[in-house]
């Protein structure tokens, strides 16, 4: 029994090690092969350029993929984080019959298969008559953003003491002053933070896109289409660089918020998903 | 002490559903006065205080604050402040931010808003501290904080929701005698919610004692101890021998009865008393009985044996079986003249006085 315990307090951190090697080691081979100047992505590199990244702004179609990106993921985190709000206050504020039902139907598409989900939405988007657009991408992208939204404004709304509301009342504010001086401030970081983090989904976001969107690729479906062709792998691997970055300092920033807002209202613990 | 009503409260019941929260509760508290409502848990003195602050309105009845019907007025409009169980500290403004957030409303010139805030802080010993962050607070200065910000707003009455529950023993005796000090000071009617006996009776000028949503007594500390309309309300206020006693004669607002134990005793008869058949029952707390040592004799004595023995450093609680009596008494003695050390089995006599034997409802 010693010896066998002794060998996994020798093994366990070298598994560790390996496994998040071999997790994010390959993320980082992507900006490593982004500033190569061969456009073969193998070692040994053959030199360090930025013409990749250069190229990126000279190519229109990939312009128009990054505004039409940016048009949904702007879209679908100003609906998700409205609807969760709502959600979020919903739950943690009220006692009412079939809570965990509706709670766990709401995260529910967290876990449901994507192109399961993104098929039969396209089936009942194209029974209602609705073309496919950018407008059917927001609608898919909103619903696997609300799971997301949920969670960060939850823990942002959760233990929020019902009394700062009385108080602020008892002190002669009128309910609209009390939301604009209490309750915004308070839960404003959560709100900021579930904004955030429903637009890094949205924007790297491809089953739902590629199934709902019409003629209007996302930067993902570009990308994915620029995959077929050899010489426009280093741009894509320089495209692929600058949303990872984009994604971790957003994420980064939500997840401080989230703990901020999270401060406030005297909470802890709350993982973000 | 001025003798003007400040709060009227007239057959307030508060239902949910079936349940009622408070049942037909009428109270008339004066201004200037240092009103508890004490009970246990779920009798219902939150309940009267939210409906007094307007976080709730009565099923019916009505309330009225400074001669101001209060129906339908909302907490934002009564002339009332609250420190709340939680303080509800607002906790992303600091201290001065959270003293000062009534007085924004008002708008007063920016002179006056910053002279009140730092007199309010003064009278709360908090100066000094104004830039202090809300969640950078102790316990103690926290329900400093809250009380500034509800006092800072010159309110008719101070509502406070069991405001020293959160703190602890030490800290809770010293903010009863600062808490009392200060509404002396200031002359604000304070009402006090607390399930804390000794809180309301070191605090206040009177108390209503309240079980299952009904008041069950109104009076000053003293009387609430010393005279208890009923069973109830003794055990509540703290330790009560129970005795139960035969009717023999009755005139004029007293009454007299045979006990097995004290013999004849006459004592007034209490306002909620029933007469349950002949007999009725007396109640004396157990520090009115004292030991008589060795030869000592007093006018009024009863003798019995020792049973069992408590000791909590100060006193010692002695339990006294007495022929005749269903139940032994509970005995507090201090500790000066060795009642730690009376050996269980001991004969023992003890003096009393008729006067503190009372009669009260069941």
């Amino acid at each position: 029994m010693t010896a066998m315990r002794k060998l996994l307090a020798n093994w366990l951190p070298a598994y560790a090690f390996l496994y998040i090697a071999f997790l994010y080691l390959p993320v980082l081979l992507l900006p490593v092969f982004s500033v190569n100047a061969s456009p073969i992505p193998k070692f040994p590199l053959t030199g360090v350029t930025l013409d990749w990244y250069a190229g990126l702004p000279q190519t229109p179609a990939l312009l128009d993929a990054a505004w039409n990106s940016l048009v949904v993921g702007v879209a679908a985190s100003l609906l998700s984080t409205l609807l969760g709000i709502c959600a979020a206050r919903a739950i943690t504020r009220y006692r009412f019959p079939g809570r965990r039902a509706v709670s766990g139907l709401i995260m529910a598409p967290l876990v449901l298969p994507e192109i399961i989900v993104a098929i039969s939405l396209l089936l009942v988007l194209l029974q209602l008559g609705l073309s496919l657009s950018l407008f059917t991408v927001v609608l898919g992208h909103v619903l696997i953003c609300i799971p997301y939204s949920m969670t960060v404004l939850t823990s942002g709304f959760e233990g929020f003491d019902r009394s700062l509301e009385e108080a602020s009342a008892d002190l002669g504010e009128s309910a609209f002053g009390t939301f604009r001086r209490v309750t915004l401030p308070m839960v404003a970081p959560a709100i900021v933070s579930s904004l955030l983090v429903s637009f890094t989904i949205s924007l790297d976001e491809f089953v739902m896109a590629f199934f709902l969107t019409g003629t209007d690729p996302t930067l993902p479906v570009y990308v994915w289409g620029q995959l077929r062709f050899a010489a426009k792998l280093p741009g894509v691997l320089a495209l692929g660089t600058l949303l990872l970055a984009a994604s971790f300092l957003l994420l980064t920033l939500a997840e401080m918020l989230r703990r901020r807002a999270e401060r406030r209202t005297k909470l802890t613990g709350g993982v973000l998903a | 002490m001025p003798e003007r009503t400040m709060i009227e409260i007239a057959g307030v019941t508060r239902s949910y559903g079936a349940f009622k929260a408070l049942d037909d509760a009428s109270l008339s508290i004066r201004e200037g006065e240092f009103f508890s409502l004490l009970g246990p848990s779920g009798c219902g003195k939150t309940t009267l205080l939210r409906l007094i602050a307007g976080f709730d309105s009565p099923t019916s009845g009505s309330i009225a604050i400074d001669g101001q019907p209060m129906n339908g007025i909302p907490a934002n409009r009564r002339p009332t402040n609250m420190v709340f169980q939680s303080y509800a500290i607002f906790p992303h403004l600091n201290v001065e931010q959270n003293v000062g957030y009534g007085l924004k409303r008002l708008r007063l010139d920016a002179s006056e808003e910053r002279r009140r805030v730092v007199e309010a802080l003064a009278q709360v010993s908090l100066s000094g501290l104004g830039k202090r962050g809300a969640t950078e607070l102790s316990g103690g200065q926290r329900q400093r904080v809250a009380l500034a910000r509800a006092l800072v707003m010159r309110p008719k009455v101070l509502l406070l929701d069991e405001p020293l529950s959160a703190l602890d023993k030490k800290l809770r005796e010293q903010m009863q005698v600062e808490l009392r000090r200060l509404q002396q000071a200031v002359g604000i009617t304070f009402i006090l919610v607390t399930h804390d006996q000794y809180e309301a009776l070191a605090m206040s000028d009177r108390i209503a004692v309240m079980f299952g949503g009904r008041i069950a007594q109104v009076a000053a500390p003293k009387e609430i101890y010393q005279r208890p309309v009923n069973r109830q309300v003794a055990d509540f206020l703290g330790g009560m021998n129970f005795v139960q006693a035969e009717i023999v004669g009755e005139e004029a607002g007293q009454i007299v009865v045979d006990t097995k134990a004290f013999g004849r005793v006459r004592t007034d008869k209490p306002k909620l008393f029933q007469r349950n058949g002949g007999s009725a029952t007396l109640g004396i707390r157990p520090e009115r009985l004292r030991v008589l040592w060795d030869e000592a004799r007093a006018k009024f004595e009863v003798a019995g044996t020792v049973v069992d023995r408590h000791y909590f450093g100060e006193i010692t609680h002695l339990i006294v079986e007495i022929p005749g009596l269903e139940k032994p008494l509970s005995v507090t003695e201090t500790n000066d003249f060795g009642a730690d050390d009376i050996p269980v089995g001991t004969p023992i006599r003890l003096a009393y006085d008729p006067d503190a034997l009372v009669a009260m409802g069941e």
